[in-house]
């Protein structure tokens, strides 16, 4: 029983909503050599010279950006002193995003409970400028054509799922809202490229480790500052991990994810996404007469697939999402008792919604990206002085696209976890008040990735009885009500496990 | 008759909201051996079993302001570094006091927010006003209020805990500010000292006459001023937590630390209390969950409890 119940969760968790935290370590790894200096306001402080900061954000990708966003709006955490860490230009700029570009590739689908962490910094405003797609229904089904599950947000009350949004259009939005607070922030054009973590202000002979109250920072461009708290928000080769000492646990998978942004005759308002015999492709609304695609399959294909003329590939793609590698699933609309009859304990109102092919499409809008897959998990989140949040502590697979929301949440919790640590007068790099934040995220963290990981071994064993058990999940997952709010509910953010809350 | 009148009077008190403030998952876990009561930061690491009725308080140093100069070896130096380890190690000796601490910050802090008029949503909310913190130790607790705003002295009879409080204050710009003191209440009664609040937490089960240490407290609050005072009830339950557990079984303090018929329950504190000219507002307890490894503030005041006065206007 136990044992169906798990295999009917899998498949379903999958919908939720996927994303594609690329971007982060993009920006990261894109960065280097600029030696510092544009319109860098310095900050000095007593000794030496050296500034001193509260806290030190290492990356300013979308999650390092949102966690200084998150400081500075909360009553406090907003007179603390950050510094942010990462030599990408786009943080001085302050450029701006061109409306008619075609949309970036990389986006994520975020979530409700994503959104409201945005809505709550002020952020989410300038989202609204620029180009999103919110999409109220999903579509999941499989090569087999045994089952398949649809979901409205009518099911359970809400206006909508998710949101699918261009990374650089989140990063953007972040930064603005950062630059609009009046917070004390310094930006470092730089890498870290050495940490102290038991350094004394008091250096005198006496720096060992009891005296150690601050992190040292030495970066690449020769400057040196001190902080209480270093975050670690640089991406899932996070450097600031590395140097902290703290190990991870983790696989690849032998898969590689192509993206790539595509046009469609008509507008989509739905999430599509169907599982191959070779990896799940999915198809997501940004906006317009756009689509996103994320297609997984082995490294040989995915390299085929990227050097395939146009043409070509658009007739894969197209091919994938309706007859090709197996047929539809059947509509059970007329109540045609098909093998899962006995499961419509229904219900919802989007259970009697016949099966629908996706809207085709008819041209392709960017370049074709190959990223490999990976898991890896931190085997703890802090040290003393030490946080990390993001790819930093967790990289997921990313075909269900919780990455960054994942990292949102850790920023969230760990500004909440400094304010209280606030409240009380504590140091905030102590270890006691860190653990806090480790706690509340890791538990949620390993049972996300636990489910992801769950999906890519399911899909990826063709096996006649197997395949009969996740065409039940689905049925189980579109005609079972409570489980499928339940599900809803836990890839919007909201919610923990299904059936565990 | 006026026991049971105390004892309702008690009940109001710990029925007072004071968890507006206070996220009661704020601590970490402890280490499942260390389950038992909590407390004892008096106690530096580095004394010998304190004998039964001790009196660190009353203290015959010569009044004299401990501050770690150039003048110092750098063997001394060293060696106050060595405890200081243990006194500042959140993961050490002190680790139950580590833990326990942000629950009783919590209290402090809604409950002067709310004595002096002060917005709680402001990180310094105790700027302009003076603390005393009696018995202060390694300063666990007087950094925390000096990070709050708070104007603090810090005293304790004890040399050694002044010298290592001196040295981690120094550390941080923000506790530099402290002023500690090897010195005694009684002391600072004489100098006509005068306080905004005073505190005397886990200290007053310590003292030879815990009524005579009121009064200090007391005299050293101003009109209108506020005093909190922690200690450990005398309860079946907190013999077999704080000492049988904690001395005997667990070796986790010193056998002899505490002696129970020393201890004060919640009417006892309130009464003399009173008797000192203060009225105290609100009583919290704070528990240990072991499920969770958390503790936080309760009405349960069977063993660990805090309670917050009010200097009453004479």
């Amino acid at each position: 029983m136990n044992r169906v119940i798990f295999k009917v969760l899998r498949p379903i968790r999958k919908y939720g909503l996927r994303t594609f935290s690329a971007a982060t370590s993009d920006l990261l790894n894109a960065s280097h050599n600029h030696s510092a200096t544009t319109g860098i306001l310095e900050k000095t402080n007593s000794t030496d010279n050296v500034p001193q900061y509260d806290v030190a954000i290492v990356g300013g990708g979308m999650v390092g950006v949102a966690l200084a966003c998150s400081l500075a709006t909360m009553p406090l955490t907003k007179h603390l002193n950050v510094a942010l860490i990462d030599s990408n230009p786009a943080l001085m700029a302050g450029g701006s995003i061109k409306k008619e570009d075609p949309p970036d590739p990389r986006v994520s689908t975020v979530t409700p409970a994503t959104i409201s962490f945005f809505k709550g910094m002020g952020a989410w405003k300038y989202i609204q400028l620029h180009r999103h797609a919110f999409f109220d229904r999903m579509q999941v089904w499989d090569y087999t054509g045994l089952g398949y599950t649809r979901y409205s947000a009518g099911d359970v009350d809400k206006e909508v799922l998710g949101c699918v949004v261009e990374n650089k259009v989140l990063h953007r939005a972040l930064l603005s809202c950062m630059e609009e607070s009046n917070m004390q922030k310094t930006i470092y054009p730089a890498r870290l490229s050495a940490l102290d973590l038991s350094f004394s202000l008091k250096s005198d002979n006496v720096s060992s480790q009891p005296h150690a109250n601050v992190a040292k920072l030495n970066l690449s461009n020769g400057d040196i500052l001190y902080a209480k708290l270093v975050v670690g928000s640089d991406g899932s080769k996070s450097h600031v991990r590395e140097l902290a000492g703290i190990k991870t646990t983790g696989w690849k998978y032998p898969q590689n994810a192509i993206i790539c942004t595509v046009e469609h005759a008509v507008e989509n308002r739905c999430a599509w996404q169907r599982f191959l015999r070779s990896g799940p492709i999915a198809l997501l609304p940004i906006g317009d007469n756009f689509s996103n695609i994320v297609w997984t399959m082995d490294p040989k294909q995915a390299a085929e697939c990227r050097s395939m003329d146009e043409a070509d590939f658009l007739k894969a793609v197209n091919e994938a999402l309706d007859y090709g590698h197996g047929p539809h699933p059947q509509s059970e609309t007329k109540g045609g008792g098909g093998l899962f009859s006995w499961l419509k304990l229904d219900t919802t109102p989007s259970a009697n919604e016949p099966f629908e092919v996706p809207p085709r499409i008819t041209k392709l809008a960017s370049e074709r990206m190959v990223f490999p897959l990976s898991l890896m998990h931190a085997n703890s989140y802090v040290s003393k002085r030490v946080a990390l949040i993001g790819d930093a502590a967790h990289t997921v697979h990313p075909l269900a696209g919780q990455g960054v929301n994942m990292g949102f949440g850790d920023a969230s919790s760990l500004s909440r976890v400094i304010s209280e640590g606030v409240a009380v007068g504590s140091d905030i790099g102590e270890i006691s008040l860190l653990r806090r934040y480790e706690s509340e995220r890791k538990a949620a963290n390993i049972a996300m990735m636990a489910v992801l990981d769950g999906f890519q071994k399911a899909y990826s064993v063709d096996f006649g009885p197997l395949n009969v058990l996740r065409a039940a999940a689905f049925h189980g997952a579109n005609y079972i009500s409570p489980l499928k709010k339940n599900i809803i509910s836990y890839a919007s953010g909201e919610q923990g496990i299904p059936l565990f809350s | 008759m006026a026991s049971k009148l105390l004892l309702s009077q008690l009940r109001t008190l710990t029925n007072l909201t004071y968890r507006r403030f206070i996220n009661p998952e704020f601590i970490c876990p402890l280490r499942p051996e260390l389950l038992i009561g909590s407390r004892t930061y008096s106690d530096a690491p580095h004394l010998p079993p304190v004998d039964p009725v001790p009196s660190p308080i009353i203290g015959d140093n010569p009044l004299r302001k401990t501050k770690i100069s150039s003048s110092l070896n750098q063997a001394e130096l060293a060696k106050f570094s060595a405890i200081s380890e243990t006194w500042w190690d959140a993961e050490g000796p002190f680790k139950p006091l580590h833990a326990m601490n942000p629950t009783r910050l919590a209290f402090i802090r809604s409950t002067l927010c709310r004595h002096f008029g002060k917005d709680p949503y402001c990180a310094k909310p105790f700027e302009g006003l003076k603390f005393l913190d009696v018995g202060c130790g390694g300063g666990i607790l007087s950094e925390p209020l000096a990070r709050m705003g708070a104007t603090v002295t810090g005293v304790d009879a004890v040399d050694k805990n002044i010298k290592i409080a001196r040295l981690h204050a120094d550390l941080d710009p923000v506790t530099s500010s402290i002023d500690y003191l090897c010195t005694t209440a009684e002391k600072l009664v004489e100098e006509k000292r005068k306080f905004d609040a005073v505190f005397a937490l886990e200290v007053i089960e310590h003292v030879a006459d815990p009524a005579e240490f009121c009064k200090s407290l007391s005299a050293l609050t101003v009109s209108n001023g506020a005093t909190v005072v922690s200690t450990i009830n005398r309860s079946i339950r907190a013999y077999a937590t704080a000492i049988v557990a904690a001395e005997y079984i667990l070796h986790w303090l010193p056998k002899g630390t505490h002696d129970w018929s020393s201890f004060l329950t919640p009417e006892e504190l309130v009464l003399i209390l009173q008797r000192a000219s203060i009225s105290v507002q609100e009583i919290a307890g704070f528990v240990y969950n072991p499920l969770t490894g958390k503790w936080f503030l309760s009405d349960d005041i069977g063993v660990n409890f805090i309670a917050y006065g009010a200097k009453i206007d004479e």
